[in-house]
Order: C-alpha cells, then sequence, then structure tokens
C-alpha cells in the first residue's frame, strides 16, 4: 500500500527581501533579493513526508526553474523527500505552462498522489493545480486543510491531516470553503493542493542537510518533454502601487463631510 | 587572469544549516524569549528538540550521534542561535554541545562516550560543565574539590559554583584535585549526578541570562568509578585550557552576532519611529553612531573568523581566540548600551528585546575567562 507521492517545489522571492520594480516595469530588479521555497509547497512537502512515514513509500519533489532550483529541491530533500526532479526552464512561466510541464513529469513517475501548494507567493495565481488535474483528467481536491488546530496533539504527533483509506485507494480531504470546510472523498491517483492550516512543516535537521547532498536530483530539460511550452499570459508592464500619501485632520463632522461629499465625492 | 581564491568559508550546505537555525530560533525560541526568562527556566524538552535537529553534535563524532562536520557550522550555529534573544537558552545549548562535552569526544573511554556524551548529543541528558568554585574562578589552578583515591573508586568533595546547567544537568564534566597544589595537581572527569553526597544548593539568581539555570553544586564524600577519569590523572589544568579554547571561541562569535543583531533591530526602529518630525535613525548623530558599530563589529567578526580557521584546522589559536574573545566581548557592551539608549524609554523596560539583550551580554566578559585574564594572555604571549 505504499504510495508514490509527487511534491512541486517552486523557487520564489523571500517575501522579506526589498522588492522593487526595474524602471522599465519589464521585471523585478533580482539584486540583493534572497530567494526559498514557497511556503505553501513546504507544506506540501510536509504533508507527503507525513503521508509516507505513515503508510510508507517514497516522495518525490519536483521543481521547475533554473539551475538555482536546486536549491529548493535539495531543502525538500534535506526535511527527508526521497529524490528530486529539476526540470531546466528558463522561459517564462505561467500556470498552463507548469501544469503542461507537471502533467509530463506525472506520465514518466506515475505516482499516486501529486501534491502541489495552492498557489506560489510570487504572482498568487492559483490555477497550476487545477489546471494540471484536468489535463489528466484525475479528481482534485483544493485548498486542503484539517479540522484540528495547529495547536493540537494530532499536529503535534505529525499525523497526516489528509486521510487515506484502509485499502490505500482513496484520500479523505478536508477543503477551506467560504464560512467553513468541506470534506471530500477522492480515487487515487489524485491531486492535491494544500492550504495554511493543513500543517506545520518541520525543519531540516542538520543531518537531514548531509544526507540530501547525496540523494539523487535528476534533470531534465522541459523542451525535451514535448511540452507545450508557449505561454497563455504575458507579463506587459510592472508597475510599484502608488506610494500612499499623508492622511489630513479635519476640525469637525462639517468639515469631514465637505471633504467627503466635494473632493473625495463618496457621500 | 591570477587565481584568486575568495576567501568564503561557507559553503551551500553552511547556508542551508545556517538558514535552519535561523528559522527554528525565530519561529520556535524566540517568542517564548520572554516567557522563559520570567519563569527563571526553559522547558528541558528542548536539550531534546535540539539533539533531533542535530545542533548538539555538530562537530562531535558520528559513532556517537554528532555529524562529525567542521567548525564553520558551530560558527553558523552560534551565530544565528542569538536569534533566539534568549542568552540563557543559547548558553545552555552551548554548554550541551560545545563546553561540556567536547573534551569527552576527545579524551573518554568508549564506555564515557556510550554513557555520557552519545546521550548528551542527543538531548537526552543534560550536562553542565562545573569548574569554577567559590575561591577559584579565572584562577583555575587554585581549585581545591578533591577526589581521593580509594580502590577502584574516587571519592570528591568540595562544591562548585556559578554552573550553567548546573541545576538539571545528569552528568558535570568536572575538575577535581587529585594531586599536588597549583595547576599539575587537577584532573577531570565525567561525574553522574545521581550519586550519593551529590546535592544542588540554590539557584543562583543573576543579572541576566535568566532561563538558564545556574547552581551552586555540593559534593560530599561523593563515590564514583576511578575509571570516570578523563584522560590522563593530574593533566586536568591542560585539559581545561584546551577545552577553554572553543568555550572562548563561541563566545566571541556570540558577542559578534548579537552586536549585529542589537543594531539590526535598532536600525529597523529608527525608521519607525519619529521625533522632531523625522525617524529618529536618520539624525546624524545615531547614524555615525551606527557607522561606527558597524564597522566595529564588521572587524570584530573577522578576527574571530581568522580564529575560527586556525581553530578548525587545529592550530594553535590561543592569541587570536583570545584577541578575538575580549575585543567582541568588550564591543558588544557598549553596542548594547548604544542601542538600549536609542530605543529611550522603551528600551529601559524590563520586557524589551534590547533590555534583555543588554542584561545578557554582560555575562561575556566574564565567563569562561574574565577580559583580564584574556589581556594577561595576550600580554605575556607578547613577552610583555
Amino acid at each position: 500500500m505504499a504510495l508514490k507521492i509527487m511534491v512541486t517545489v517552486k523557487r520564489v522571492e523571500d517575501p522579506e527581501s526589498k522588492i522593487r520594480v526595474k524602471p522599465d516595469g519589464s521585471g523585478i530588479v533580482t539584486d540583493g533579493v534572497n530567494y526559498k521555497m514557497n511556503p505553501f509547497d513546504e507544506i506540501g512537502v510536509e504533508e507527503g513526508l507525513r503521508l509516507k512515514e505513515a503508510h510508507g513509500g517514497e516522495v518525490l519533489v519536483v521543481s521547475i526553474g533554473g539551475e538555482k532550483s536546486a536549491t529548493e529541491i535539495r531543502a525538500a530533500l534535506a526535511m527527508g523527500a526521497d529524490r528530486g526532479v529539476l526540470v531546466r526552464h528558463d522561459g517564462p512561466l505561467d500556470p498552463v505552462v507548469v501544469s503542461n510541464i507537471l502533467a509530463k513529469v506525472y506520465e514518466l513517475e506515475k505516482p499516486d498522489l501529486v501534491l502541489l501548494g495552492k498557489q506560489s507567493i510570487d504572482d498568487d495565481q492559483n490555477q497550476a493545480g487545477q489546471y494540471l488535474a484536468a489535463r489528466l483528467g484525475l479528481p482534485q481536491g483544493t485548498f486542503a486543510s484539517k479540522t484540528e488546530s495547529l495547536e493540537s496533539e494530532a499536529e503535534q504527533k505529525k499525523v497526516p491531516g489528509l486521510k487515506l483509506s484502509s485499502d490505500g485507494k482513496r484520500l479523505v480531504v478536508v477543503r477551506e470553503i467560504d464560512g467553513g470546510v468541506e470534506t471530500i472523498d477522492l480515487s487515487l491517483p489524485a491531486v492535491v493542493t494544500v492550504d495554511l492550516r493543513l500543517n506545520k512543516p518541520r525543519f531540516a535537521s542538520l543531518p537531514g542537510i548531509m544526507k540530501a547532498k547525496k540523494k539523487e536530483l535528476k534533470e531534465l530539460q522541459a523542451a525535451a518533454l514535448g511540452a507545450d511550452l508557449t505561454p497563455r499570459v504575458v507579463v506587459k508592464l510592472l508597475a510599484s502601487p502608488p506610494a500612499r500619501k499623508g492622511g489630513l485632520k479635519v476640525a469637525d463632522v462639517e468639515e469631514l463631510w465637505k471633504k467627503l461629499h466635494e473632493e473625495a465625492k463618496v457621500v | 587572469m591570477s587565481s584568486a581564491v575568495a576567501f568564503e568559508p561557507f559553503s551551500e550546505e553552511h547556508q542551508a544549516f545556517r538558514r535552519t537555525v535561523r528559522k527554528f530560533a525565530e519561529e520556535e525560541l524566540a517568542p517564548h524569549a520572554r516567557e522563559w526568562d520570567e519563569a527563571g527556566e526553559f522547558p528541558r524538552a528542548l536539550f531534546r528538540r535540539f539533539g533531533e535537529l542535530g545542533l548538539l553534535g555538530i562537530r562531535h563524532d558520528p559513532a556517537w550521534g554528532g555529524s562529525g562536520l567542521d567548525y564553520w557550522y558551530v560558527v553558523a550555529y552560534a551565530e544565528e542561535l542569538v536569534r533566539c534573544k534568549n542568552g540563557g537558552l543559547g548558553t545552555a545549548m552551548l554548554v550541551q554541545g560545545e563546553m561540556a562535552t567536547p573534551i569527552i569526544g576527545e579524551l573518554g573511554t568508549d564506555e564515557q562516550k556510550r554513557e555520557f556524551l552519545a546521550p548528551a548529543l542527543a538531548g537526552e541528558k543534560v550536562a553542565a560543565l562545573a569548574i569554577s568554585e567559590p575561591n577559584a574562578g579565572s584562577d583555575v589552578a587554585s581549585i581545591i574539590t578533591s577526589a581521593r583515591r580509594d580502590g577502584d573508586e574516587l571519592v570528591i568533595n568540595g562544591s562548585k559554583i556559578w554552573i550553567s546547567n548546573g541545576a538539571r544537568a545528569d552528568f558535570l564534566t568536572l575538575a577535581v584535585r587529585t594531586g599536588q597544589p597549583g595547576y599539575g595537581g587537577l584532573s577531570l572527569c565525567t561525574f553522574p549526578t545521581d550519586v550519593k553526597g551529590y546535592s544542588v544548593g540554590k539557584k543562583l539568581e543573576k543579572v541576566g541570562n535568566l532561563s538558564s539555570d545556574t547552581a551552586i553544586l555540593h559534593f560530599d564524600d561523593c563515590r564514583i568509578p576511578a575509571r570516570w577519569l578523563l584522560g590522563e590523572e593530574n593533566q586536568g589544568f591542560f585539559q581545561i585550557m584546551t577545552g577553554f579554547q572553543g568555550e572562548r571561541l563561541v563566545a566571541a562569535l556570540t558577542a559578534v552576532a548579537g552586536a549585529q543583531l542589537m543594531l539590526e533591530q535598532a536600525m529597523a526602529y529608527g525608521q519607525e519611529r519619529t521625533a522632531f518630525g523625522r525617524p529618529i535613525g536618520s539624525f546624524q548623530v545615531w547614524r555615525h553612531k551606527f557607522a561606527e558599530h558597524l564597522a566595529a563589529v564588521e572587524a570584530a567578526r573577522w578576527l574571530s573568523y581568522r580564529a575560527a580557521d586556525l581553530f578548525n584546522r587545529q592550530q594553535v589559536a590561543v592569541k587570536e581566540i583570545s584577541m578575538a574573545k575580549l575585543v567582541a566581548c568588550d564591543l558588544v557592551q557598549d553596542v548594547a548600551y548604544d542601542c538600549m539608549q536609542f530605543h529611550g524609554g522603551l528600551g529601559y523596560m524590563v520586557e524589551s528585546d534590547i533590555a534583555r539583550a543588554w542584561r545578557d551580554v554582560r555575562a561575556l566578559p566574564i565567563a569562561g575567562g574574565s577580559a583580564e585574564i584574556m589581556k594577561e594572555i595576550i600580554s605575556k604571549l607578547a613577552g610583555l
């Protein structure tokens, strides 16, 4: 009943770095920017590891990007994942291209479960998982969460939030929806995207970091996989939000009303 | 083209490890910094947590649960550990992995390593280094706690003071007098604290490092097997002096990293806080003060790195380590003073980060060989 789990990780800008837009609006200034694993993907890796620890199997980590994305795969291997695949692609990525590439990796690896962060924090698209499920014709469970809190005993014991059926053929997913949670039952193989409250990812231990050095990290070329690499979304221009103007003080309600009515024109 | 080699001690793996320690310190430890100080202790379970993450056995032998790595991993660890913002906790963990145990790895028998070292590196047993006595602090050669041989046993009498991890230690790396007066009659031994006649006096109330359980320890006819001696009998003074090198180096690194963190926090605060219509960090008097400190911290860092490089390559580094400890541990006092001043009334509040750091760093020029002892060593080495 061992599970083969494929987890995706993306190298993203560390939100604690100062992000500045290039003067010509073609992208961001990358000098001095730190990078890290997309935090939602970290939750995906953690869930994959918990499922493996509970049921046996293998966690395969996949990333798409330049040479440096190997750092994020190594980070996942240091947490405990078994092996990595880096699909080299230096061209622009949109959710369609990402799902096209991942579909090809899926066909090569045939995992029982694909785990993705629900979105990456760089451009917050929240579409790759859904496209991937559709492209592969697999059931999907998006925004996976759980009813236990992140302070609960189950969380302390690293119990998986995704519940595998005793025959290993189905997976129960608790989804975050507006105003509550919804529980769905998927047949495997399936695609699941994970939300913030599914788990608290572990830290990579020092022995884990040293072991990760020796784990298999295979490189594939996106162009050689036969996936359609044409982006459907083209970024035309990036611009910083306008700087906030200082507020102003009004003497009384009458003046406030006047300003709202005549200047802001909101009442 | 010349074949210039970059002096970059930190590899990709060192950096990955650094990120782990930083994240762990910031997310799991720092939020409790104040609570643990107020309680006067941190949870004992943290030893095991540090052990799980491999933080206690960085340069120790893999045969006993260590990772067998170079000293630059310890540097990265010590530098990021200050981000837990609790000097007592940092001290306790450095005692466990870097001060009380390396000597067991070096001189201990397999039995001692199995009994004491392995469980200490896993965080299952708490270790303390027991050297100082009421009348022998810096003056190690004056230790009077005695170990008399009786058949296959040592009978120990005396007391130890200012022992970090002392109150809850499962074993001590203990300095005792086995021979003649003076430095030639000292020995080290591993001492399990469940021995009859051993007692922990009161937990000491300190100015800083409030979460660390610093204690007075009493030995009243305590009998331990003579095979718990570490290395050769009566060679303790030299063993202690060798062991001090690692302790002093890690103190220097902690001081540098602590100063850096205080400056970072103060400079960030200086952008938020305004006075007389502008951010206080924009006043020239403070910009220049921070510039001086940043330059001095950078200088102290590279002096410490030079000492770390020698130590890592097992070269004699007494001069460099003594200099680094002297310079860094004094510098951090000035930085703490100015950063507290910069925070004004807020900085004087017991609960503020800068007040805790100001209290905690005060121990640095005192513990592990005082600033005055460092000056003695440096002046002797300079032939004065």
